[in-house]
């Protein structure tokens, strides 16, 4: 039966962390280390989990966890797999959990290098769209138009002037034998996500979308209502890559309204309908993509 | 034992063989090719089992020895200049985690300028990372060191990483007659790797965590503790070492002919060879001369350098190195450890050899011949000048 909120594993492998409130990462890795089971080994690089989870002596993983360097979330879970198997150890699931910056930016090559390799690894990109551990510094996954403490909005420069980078492309572009978007809005859809992965051999990866209450500027109980939002209004999507082929896994009736998503979150506040509207269209243009291109 | 013909990489590789690594990440990078090629052939050819990962980088290669290292896998790497520099991120993090990876370095000069030749300033700039730092002089040395720095490195009163630098090119790709000891030999010297300090499913673990400034000064005063304890396993591993193959090798330093010497070079790598050499005529002549090889850098040995100096008239350290605005790291060093024994004879520094310039019998002749004079310089080998600064 598949993996879903009533069956779901009561143990917490994460808890007692000082998270702030309505973090979406920390419920990612909550809930992804319960469809893991015990036998996970967790591989987190410096960054807002490891920062808030691994105090010592409050050490927050119920399962093992390592913190890696910033740059080292892949090639330090290829050691940890590569060492368990060495010792004939099979029983377990090595999983890395990293931010937007972890993964897209300073993380990139590490990870370009184990899905190559076709190390036996689970990776998760918690996507907060931007630096948040260290107070809001764009990363290549903050989307146009956002605000950040180093994309400040003012008279010249309204926020970030760059697309989001498209990631779960980039990774399907490897030819990775599974691949797969999420949102914390839609949980049974990762935690279906997280249990296939679960069961392939090779290298899997999954990006989730994790709204940052402190850094998106939203109220601490909005976290999962703007994570279904996004999805909603068609600036996220929620789709798969497996055996070459693209599978959208869920298509909105109608859009909701996007100038209501960006509205709703301080970081956009200063955009203009004429943003709004480059923001719509870029929007439109990736669907017509995603129509063209996935099942 | 059989004998074979290896360069010093080979060697190394041999010795890496006999230790039987479950993890190897690394990334090639002239001139410590050979060793990961050669570690790559045996496992091919089946005479090393192995997980070999072809990683994308060094920062990955240190990365991923630290991850297999942190599941209680024995994890090799090897590097060299750039690539040192480019993981030494990882360097301290590796030390600071207690996690006894072995990594080769083939000693080269670090850009600018570019140059793939013989210096030692790429290992000397990472002195402070945490990791044993151990220099070969030859390549039966190299295979040896391979072998006995898995001991050191793991030994639970140390676990420590360990670096072995050999010279590149002089040492890395020149051949020598090599004594290269059998597996059941190798088998008995070095225990199986076992530790606590692992991620472990029946015991889950959380490691490489923060720790403020509370506890923080607790975990740097044992790493501390743990690369000091490597003196007394170093002289343990040692003599277990001549038990089981015969070669007796003389821990921190090497004392050539210093006994009664008026006048003592220090230095260390292949470079020593030619020393002992020059010593030797030199002695001929009825000089009182002597050499003093550091085969390990850290744990630095203080108390060998002053017991090996302490009747001398005077010291040079002759080094492949400079830290730029001030001397020779290895001087610094010595200096410190002649100051507290409360040593005040003159003591200077020669800087040669930088990106593998060659150093010749009359240039060490000529080290000797200044020593009479009995005054502390710093000088640059083949340049002339001082460069004591102002």
């Amino acid at each position: 039966m598949a993996v879903n909120a009533k069956n779901l594993n009561e143990t917490e492998f994460f808890y007692g962390h000082k998270a702030c409130a309505g973090c979406g990462g920390s419920l990612a890795v909550r809930i992804a280390l319960k469809v893991l089971g015990e036998n996970a080994v967790a591989v987190l690089p410096a960054g807002c989990m490891s920062a808030v989870g691994f105090n010592f002596p409050q050490l927050c993983f119920g399962n093992n966890a390592i913190i890696s360097t910033f740059a080292g979330t892949a090639s330090m879970l290829t050691g940890v797999e590569a060492g368990l198997r060495a010792q004939g150890i099979t029983d377990f699931h090595a999983v890395g959990f990293a931010g937007d910056g972890g993964t897209a930016d300073i993380g990139l090559q590490a990870l370009s290098g184990a899905i190559d390799r076709n190390d036996d690894i689970l990776y998760i990109c918690y996507d907060n769209e931007a630096y948040m551990n260290t107070g809001i510094q764009k990363s290549s996954l903050t989307p146009f138009g956002a605000r950040t403490t180093t994309t400040p909005a003012g008279k010249n420069i309204r926020g970030n002037l760059r697309p989001k980078k498209n990631m779960f492309e980039i990774v399907a572009a490897h030819g990775i034998p599974y691949a797969a978007t999420a949102s914390v809005g839609y949980l049974n859809d990762f935690m279906r996500k997280v249990e296939k992965a679960k069961s392939i051999k090779g290298t899997k990866y999954i990006h989730i979308l994790a709204p940052c209450p402190t850094g998106w500027g939203v109220k601490t109980d909005e976290t999962v209502d703007i994570a279904k939002e996004v999805v909603d209004c068609g600036l996220w999507y929620l789709a798969e890559y497996e055996n070459g082929e693209f599978t959208l896994n869920h298509q909105p009736k109608e859009f909701s309204s996007v100038e209501s998503y960006l509205r709703k979150q301080s970081r956009f506040k200063h955009l203009t309908a004429e943003d709004i509207e480059i923001i719509t269209q870029s929007r439109d243009a990736k669907w017509e993509f995603i129509h063209k291109n996935f099942n | 034992m059989a004998k074979a013909f290896l360069s010093g990489n080979e060697a190394f590789a041999y010795g890496v063989r006999l230790a039987r690594p479950q993890v190897i990440s690394a990334y090639p990078i002239t001139p410590q090719t050979i060793v990961v090629e050669k570690l790559s052939e045996f496992i091919e050819d089946g005479s090393l089992k192995a997980e070999f990962i072809h990683v994308e980088s060094e920062h990955s290669a240190l990365s991923c020895a630290i991850g297999a290292s942190s599941v209680g896998a024995r994890a090799f790497t090897a590097t060299s200049s750039q690539g040192l520099l480019y993981m030494a991120e990882c360097l301290p993090y590796a030390a600071g985690g207690r996690f006894p990876i072995v990594m080769m370095n083939a000693n080269r000069s670090t850009a600018l300028p570019w140059n793939i030749y013989g210096d030692q300033r790429d290992s000397l700039s990472q002195l402070d990372s945490g990791w044993i730092q151990a220099y070969a002089e030859n390549a039966q040395e190299a295979l040896d060191l391979a072998l006995m720095s898995f001991y050191i490195a793991e030994h639970k009163n140390v676990s420590t990483p360990y670096m072995a630098n050999l010279d590149g090119f002089v040492l890395t790709h020149t051949y020598e007659v090599v004594d290269v000891p059998t597996a059941e030999q190798a088998d008995a010297f070095l225990p199986k790797y076992a530790t606590e300090n692992k991620l472990d499913l029946q015991n889950p673990r959380n490691l490489a965590f923060s720790a403020g400034p509370d506890s923080n000064t607790i975990f740097k005063y044992k790493e501390h503790v743990g690369i000091l304890n490597a003196k007394s396993v170093i002289q343990e591993a040692e003599d277990r070492f001549e038990t089981i193959f015969g070669r007796r090798y003389s821990g921190l330093t090497e004392s050539y002919r210093t006994e009664d010497a008026d006048y003592i070079i220090i230095t260390l790598g292949s470079i020593a060879g030619l020393v002992r050499e020059v010593v030797d005529a030199l002695r001929l002549e009825g000089r009182r001369v002597g050499l003093l090889r550091l085969r390990y850098l850290r744990p630095f040995p203080n108390e060998e350098i002053a017991n090996a100096v302490k009747n001398a008239k005077a010291v040079a350290v002759l080094e492949k190195d400079i830290s730029f605005g001030n001397e020779g790291t290895v001087y610094t060093n010595v200096n410190s450890a002649m100051q507290k024994a409360g040593i005040n004879i003159p003591n200077s520094n020669y800087i040669g050899g930088l990106g593998g310039k060659n150093i010749s019998s009359e240039e060490i002749k000529g080290i000797f011949d200044e020593l009479k004079s009995q005054k502390s310089a710093v000088r640059f080998l083949g340049i002339g000048g001082e460069a004591n600064g102002g």
